[in-house]
């Protein structure tokens, strides 16, 4: 199973019976093995990396670092949901060190990101103060470097 | 004035390598998918190389040791006491070489008298026989079949010795079968070079890619030791094929006879890559071993493919080739691959460049992504439909 995840978190797109020659096992235990791995949502979801920037798209990503009072009972989670239920907001994580949560969003425009931040995030009870850093350059993203300069350089035929 | 007949006899007997047609052919064609490479497609593992950038700026540029830096013999033989439980002393019994290419011009130089003979099972690495023949020896072939998978008996072998024969070459994981041996097999080897006095140069370069089980190094059997002169590197494992960093190891007297020959010609390996190579062997196996589960998958897909497409093949065990068999073609497997190339632009070398015992067989490395290894089988299952409509 774990050869199975392996491969799909590098690449979704091998078809089943590919999957099947690779792993050993036939078409059909392929399927059921991606199923349950769904259902028990071990995958997530299945997404495309794409270079926005280069489809010609002016997004503006900023990191926010976020300092929250921790609540009775439900300690962070309770804000941290009403944070990722927001759209904008790509990517949440509870952090150790000076602040607790770090959250990646996403606007069209500085003034849209910076509007949200202060109208929807610092304005959330329990939040004490928030710091954001836009970002300017993405040079690697989950795992792969987006302006990849290395190609395969071989001899189409060696001994 | 015709300068070719003022070579020398030993250079003129060596045939030109047989790959070079198809290169030429490749060349000229966009859209190739090659599965002719002999080399891996990753590029070396990022810390190898950041190694190497940060010792040439430290100023490491200078000659090294005739054997090689300290550092890195130590570190080999660390790794082979680690791995096979194999002594060698670093001072007097490991030479770094310019990639196992070196090694073996050196191995078979140090130790082949004119007219020695060497038993060589076939099909085997393109450099075998010329290496012999340059050396002044004779390359006596031995075909290994493939109802054995490619692996070689003594009982293959027996009937080649003769009073000259000094040498057993071996090769494996073996280019172009993709066949290993097992340690029942090499033992029966390992008895009979004894019992004919033989040294055995051993090949192990694809050593690390062995699948379903593990490498068994030849100098690691029961008295092989010291008749063994064991050649490996860093090209195929590390994915260093273009830095050319190799080492032999054999007992003091055959390194030490080695090292004679590389000090007049080569002087030492180059220093940049003996840096990297130090790099690799102390952090780069974690790498290794992620590239290594991935010619697996790949090894397994294409395997699968061919059965599907009804060429018979064996399950390559090790290195990065699978061998199929195209006879029921009706082709040889030099038209099969210049068919191949011209109808449907997939490169691949036929089994006759690597001695005649190859023919009816294509090599096909399957050092590429698993995508073109798909395409690949569906140029080819093309290929092979397309012939069936003209008979």
């Amino acid at each position: 199973m774990r050869e199975l995840l392996e491969i799909l978190e590098k690449n979704a797109r091998i078809p089943v019976p590919e999957l099947a020659a690779i792993l050993q096992k036939s078409e059909y235990e392929i399927e059921k093995d991606i199923e349950r791995l769904e259902r028990e949502k071990i995958i997530l979801s299945y997404n495309t990396l794409v270079d926005w920037e280069k489809f010609g798209d002016d997004t503006v990503t900023a990191v926010i670092e976020i300092n929250l009072t921790p609540q009775r009972e439900v300690g962070f989670d309770a804000i941290a949901e009403r944070i990722y239920r927001f759209d904008e907001v790509r990517t949440v994580y509870l952090m150790s060190g000076n602040f607790d949560l770090l959250v990646i969003i996403e606007g069209k425009s500085l003034k849209d990101v910076a509007n949200f931040v202060a109208t929807r995030l610092s304005t959330i009870d329990g939040v004490t103060q928030t710091r954001s850093h836009f970002m300017l350059k993405a040079y690697k993203k989950d795992g792969v470097i987006v302006d990849d300069e290395e190609q395969d350089r071989r001899l189409v035929v060696s001994p | 004035m015709n300068w070719s007949d003022r070579l020398s006899n030993s250079v003129q007997s060596i045939a030109p390598s047989g790959i070079r047609k198809f290169f030429d052919i490749a060349a000229k064609m966009q859209d190739v998918i090659s599965l002719g490479v002999g080399e891996p497609d990753f590029v070396t593992p990022w810390t190898i190389r950041e190694s190497c950038v940060y010792g040439l700026e430290r100023g490491y540029t200078s000659y090294t040791a005739n054997r090689g830096m300290p550092e890195l013999r130590a570190e080999i033989a660390n790794h082979f006491k680690k791995r096979y439980n194999l002594s060698y002393d670093s001072d007097r019994e490991i030479l770094v070489t310019v990639g196992v290419s070196e090694a073996m011009d050196l191995a078979i130089r140090a130790v082949v008298n004119p007219g020695d003979e060497v038993l060589i099972p076939e099909p085997c690495y393109v450099s075998y026989q010329a290496c012999t023949i340059l050396a002044g020896g004779v390359p006596v072939s031995v075909p290994a079949k493939i109802e054995n998978e490619f692996r070689i008996t003594p009982e293959e072998l027996e009937p080649f010795v003769t009073p000259k024969t000094k040498v057993l070459l071996i090769g494996y994981p073996n280019n172009p079968t993709g066949a290993i041996m097992e340690r029942e097999d090499l033992l029966k080897l390992a008895d009979f070079a004894e019992r004919h006095d033989l040294i055995v140069i051993s090949d192990e370069i694809y050593g690390d890619l062995t699948y379903n089980g593990v490498h068994e190094c030849f100098a690691a059997l029961p008295k092989m030791r010291e008749r063994t002169i064991l050649l490996n590197g860093f090209s195929k494992a590390y994915a260093m094929t273009g830095w050319r960093i190799g080492y032999a190891l054999s007992n003091a007297d055959f390194i030490g006879a080695m090292t004679k020959i590389h000090q007049y010609t080569m002087l030492c390996a180059p220093i940049t890559a003996q840096v990297a190579a130090i790099e690799a062997l102390r952090r780069g196996e974690k790498y290794m071993k992620k590239m290594v589960a991935e010619y697996d998958r790949r090894r397994k897909l294409i395997y699968d493919g061919f059965k599907n497409l009804g060429m018979e093949s064996f399950e390559p065990r090790g290195a990065f080739y699978i061998f199929p068999n195209i006879t029921s073609t009706g082709l040889t497997s030099e038209t099969f691959a210049e068919k191949l190339i011209n109808a449907e632009h997939v490169a691949l070398v036929p089994g006759t460049a690597f001695g005649k015992s190859g023919a009816g067989h294509v090599r096909c490395s399957y050092a590429t992504s698993i995508e073109k290894i798909s395409e690949a089988l569906n140029r080819i299952e093309h290929f092979l439909n397309r012939g069936k409509s003209h008979v």
